[in-house]
């Protein structure tokens, strides 16, 4: 509890250096995430930051100082000129995207390992700490490198916001985008370009391999929450600076825990959470409609059965018992003896000594889901010309999800027709008058 | 002996993973490669904390079994959850890298493991890691008869599922059709990769094991369209990323498995440029003709 008081009122300057940093550089790239998500492009992030690697070594040899401007230079051309190349051999080789994303990663990291190591060999003393390039040193963030990463995470998000309706059309629609006059190539410039930029400062805090999950997981997480892209930015951005804040508050709290895969492990939980319960994109939610959907189905079948024996000996009010139902449609007993129970409670179903038989209300919806799926018979035989004994299981499926317009659309387009191609009659609703 | 001990070590590992990423690359799973060399770190240091030693058959077993969670939890997601494969596998392995990472600090002092090491892993070392027996013969380094029982594993399963990993990557739905069913063969593949990127990892790191994976097979495709011929290439091209890298490294006293990976861009460029079935060079010459036997007409 000393410790959640002692951090979160950002007395200590580093402190305050560290928690502002964490943040900046997640919601800077969780915004720039957003749109790489959106153009299918999520793992070019996982490319770009492997290859700032050689592109820090090499600024290093060059230069021979460790002066963070000259190795976000470094880094920044390695990183794009790994886009281009996996751009350019996708473009004008058999090679699919994801090998050349795969291709260049690897190469353009195992040239930076070799950098690296040559440098260490060398016995540089000035060249303790490139390492911290690959791992990410979140807590050791301080003075000079803050101010520089603070600056480009703010840039991010300015030039994010100012081509907010730009990046947004070619994330969508590239190809309307250049119907109308947009210069889709400049803007595309533009995206790589803040890409390249966030990974180049978002590795300083987590690190090569989980820079990635800084500019996917986010973004991934909030569109499961929302369709538009807006509110996706929004979410996106929160969700990077929670996990930023959590991961700097542990990494203090126990200084023996590192900050950078911290924090991905909490916006990596705020995702897995998304994944579940999101309402609408959810895996819950939609297991429950499925369930929903389960048990209307099972519910319209058993109406159905009822309808189809009660037309076989011509008495809707008859009751019968479990047994005759099951030997008309082999429905699972235990799923059978739920759903009478159900259309019971419901009131399409009456139940006299272990009888059960339709109510009026049942009679109503069971002839309504017998004369549809009668109709889809016709309607394949007629206008798909499917032969009558191949139409039986299509129908099935397709009797529960027809909606009232289409089904008066149906009949208007059979007009009417008496009989299945089984020549089974089909039930029309009495009340209801050919117009 | 040390050089050659190293570089066998190399090619053992560089024929397995090629033999498996020509499958990869042509299902259009190479990420997924790289995915699951990240993703089995927990599954290591856990193995790891059980069995209390590195050369145990637990840690093979442990890693191998969170390899093919991953491919799991990435279809799953993909699914399930209607999330964009590229992002699913991204959201997946950065996760379980990062739990890795966390258990490694946890338990520092109890895991002779650090997280350089299994990112570009430290092949310079396999002269050292000898097998000595019971009665103290030395029957040579360690890691030797680890990666080639790997290698045997995989030319084996290859050898017997051809017809079936043949079919289920170039037409899945014919596959189905004639009963070879496509999600068993996804998850043996997927098996296998785990196995050879565990088994390779401490001599040979992540980095190297994915461009192994990648690289010669893509460089492999770039020279032919006959399917075994690619696989062929892909060994001999193996053996010539460890040969080459190895010297490569000596040279400029460097990493060992980073020059492997740079070899194998080399290699890659190469193939790019001048295959004669695909290279710019053949497509230029192509177009060259093309137009003066239309300037002709």
């Amino acid at each position: 509890m000393d410790d959640l008081i002692a951090f979160f009122s950002f007395q200590d300057p580093n402190v305050r250096y560290v928690a502002a940093g964490s943040v900046l550089l997640a919601v800077s790239s969780a915004l720039v995430g957003c749109f790489t998500f959106l153009k299918k492009k999520a793992l070019v992030g996982d490319a770009v930051a492997h290859s700032v690697l050689p592109g820090i070594c090499l600024s290093f040899l060059l230069t021979g100082t460790k002066n963070p401007f000259y190795l976000i230079i470094g880094a920044f051309v390695t990183g794009w000129l790994a886009l281009v190349l996996i751009d350019y051999i996708t473009r004008s080789s058999k090679i699919k995207e994801d090998t050349s994303i795969g291709l260049i990663l690897s190469v353009f990291f195992g040239i930076g390992i070799l950098l690296l190591t040559m440098i260490q060999h060398s016995g540089n003393a000035a060249q303790t700490g490139l390492d911290s390039f690959l791992f990410g040193k979140a807590a050791a963030l301080v003075g000079q490198d803050l101010i520089v990463f603070s600056a480009i995470s703010i840039l991010l998000v300015i030039v994010v916001f100012l081509f907010y309706k730009e990046l947004a059309l070619i994330s969508f629609d590239e190809n309307f985008a250049k119907s109308i006059g947009y210069p889709v190539k400049r803007l595309e410039l533009v995206l790589t370009t803040l890409t390249v930029l966030a990974v180049v400062t978002g590795i300083q805090a987590v690190g090569v391999v989980l820079m990635a999950a800084m500019l996917i997981t986010p973004a991934a997480a909030a569109r499961f929450w929302t369709d538009r892209l807006g509110v996706m930015l929004l979410i996106a951005a929160v969700f990077g600076a929670i996990s930023g804040i959590s991961g700097a508050f542990i990494s203090y709290t126990a200084p023996a825990m590192p900050t950078g895969p911290w924090i991905v492990l909490v916006v990596s939980m705020l995702a897995l959470i998304s994944f579940f319960v999101a309402p609408g994109k959810g895996i819950f939610y939609k297991i429950y409609r499925q369930y929903q959907i389960r048990k209307r189905i099972l519910s319209e079948n058993i109406l159905k059965l009822f309808y189809q024996l009660s037309e076989e000996d011509g008495d809707h009010q008859k009751s019968r018992n479990i047994e005759e139902l099951r030997t008309k449609r082999p429905i699972e007993l235990k799923a059978l003896k739920k759903g009478l129970r159900r259309l019971l409670l419901q009131g399409y179903l009456r139940i006299n000594d272990n009888k059960w038989s339709l109510t009026t209300e049942g009679k109503i919806k069971g002839q309504r889901i017998v004369k549809l799926h009668r109709l889809w018979e016709v309607y394949l035989t007629q206008y798909l010309r499917i032969a009558p004994d191949h139409v039986h299981e299509d129908a099935d499926n397709i009797e529960h999800i027809l909606t009232p317009e289409l089904e008066s659309r149906l009949e208007a387009l059979l007009q009417y027709p008496a009989s299945d191609p089984h020549s089974s009659a089909i039930p029309y609703d009495q009340n209801m008058t050919k117009n | 002996m040390d050089s050659f001990y190293i570089i066998a070590t190399g090619s053992l590992v560089a024929i397995s993973c090629g033999l498996l990423g020509c499958f990869l690359i042509l299902r259009k799973m190479a990420m997924v490669g790289d995915a699951i060399s990240h993703a089995v770190l927990p599954g290591i240091v856990i193995a790891f904390l059980i069995s209390g030693s590195r050369d145990s058959f637990t840690m093979l077993i442990g890693a191998g079994i969170i390899g093919v969670l991953t491919t799991f939890l990435i279809e799953f997601f993909h699914k399930k959850g209607n999330l964009q494969s590229d992002a699913s596998i991204g959201v997946t392995f950065t996760w379980l890298f990062a739990l890795g990472v966390i258990l490694i600090s946890v338990f520092a002092g109890e895991v002779d493991l650090d997280q350089d090491c299994v990112l570009y892993g430290e092949i310079a070392y396999v002269p050292l890691d000898l097998w000595i027996g019971t009665n103290g013969v030395i029957y040579g380094p360690r890691p030797l008869y680890v990666t080639g029982g790997v290698l045997l594993i995989v030319l084996l399963f290859i050898t017997l599922g051809y017809k079936e990993l043949h079919v289920t990557t170039f037409d899945p739905a014919f596959a189905s059709a004639i009963g070879i069913s496509t999600a068993l063969w996804h998850y043996l593949l997927m098996s296998a990769v785990s196995l050879t990127t565990v088994a390779s990892f401490e001599s040979v790191g992540a980095i190297l094991v994915v461009a192994l994976l990648i690289a010669p097979p893509a460089t492999a495709y770039l020279l032919t369209d006959n399917f075994k011929r690619m696989l062929g290439i892909t060994v001999i091209l193996g053996v010539l990323v460890s040969f080459t890298g190895y010297y490569l490294a000596v040279w400029l006293d460097g990493s060992i498995a980073g020059a492997m990976s740079t070899m194998a861009g080399v290699f890659f460029t190469l193939a790019f440029i001048f295959s004669p079935v695909d290279g710019l060079l053949a497509k230029q010459i192509a177009r060259r003709k093309e137009k003066s036997v239309k300037s002709l007409v």
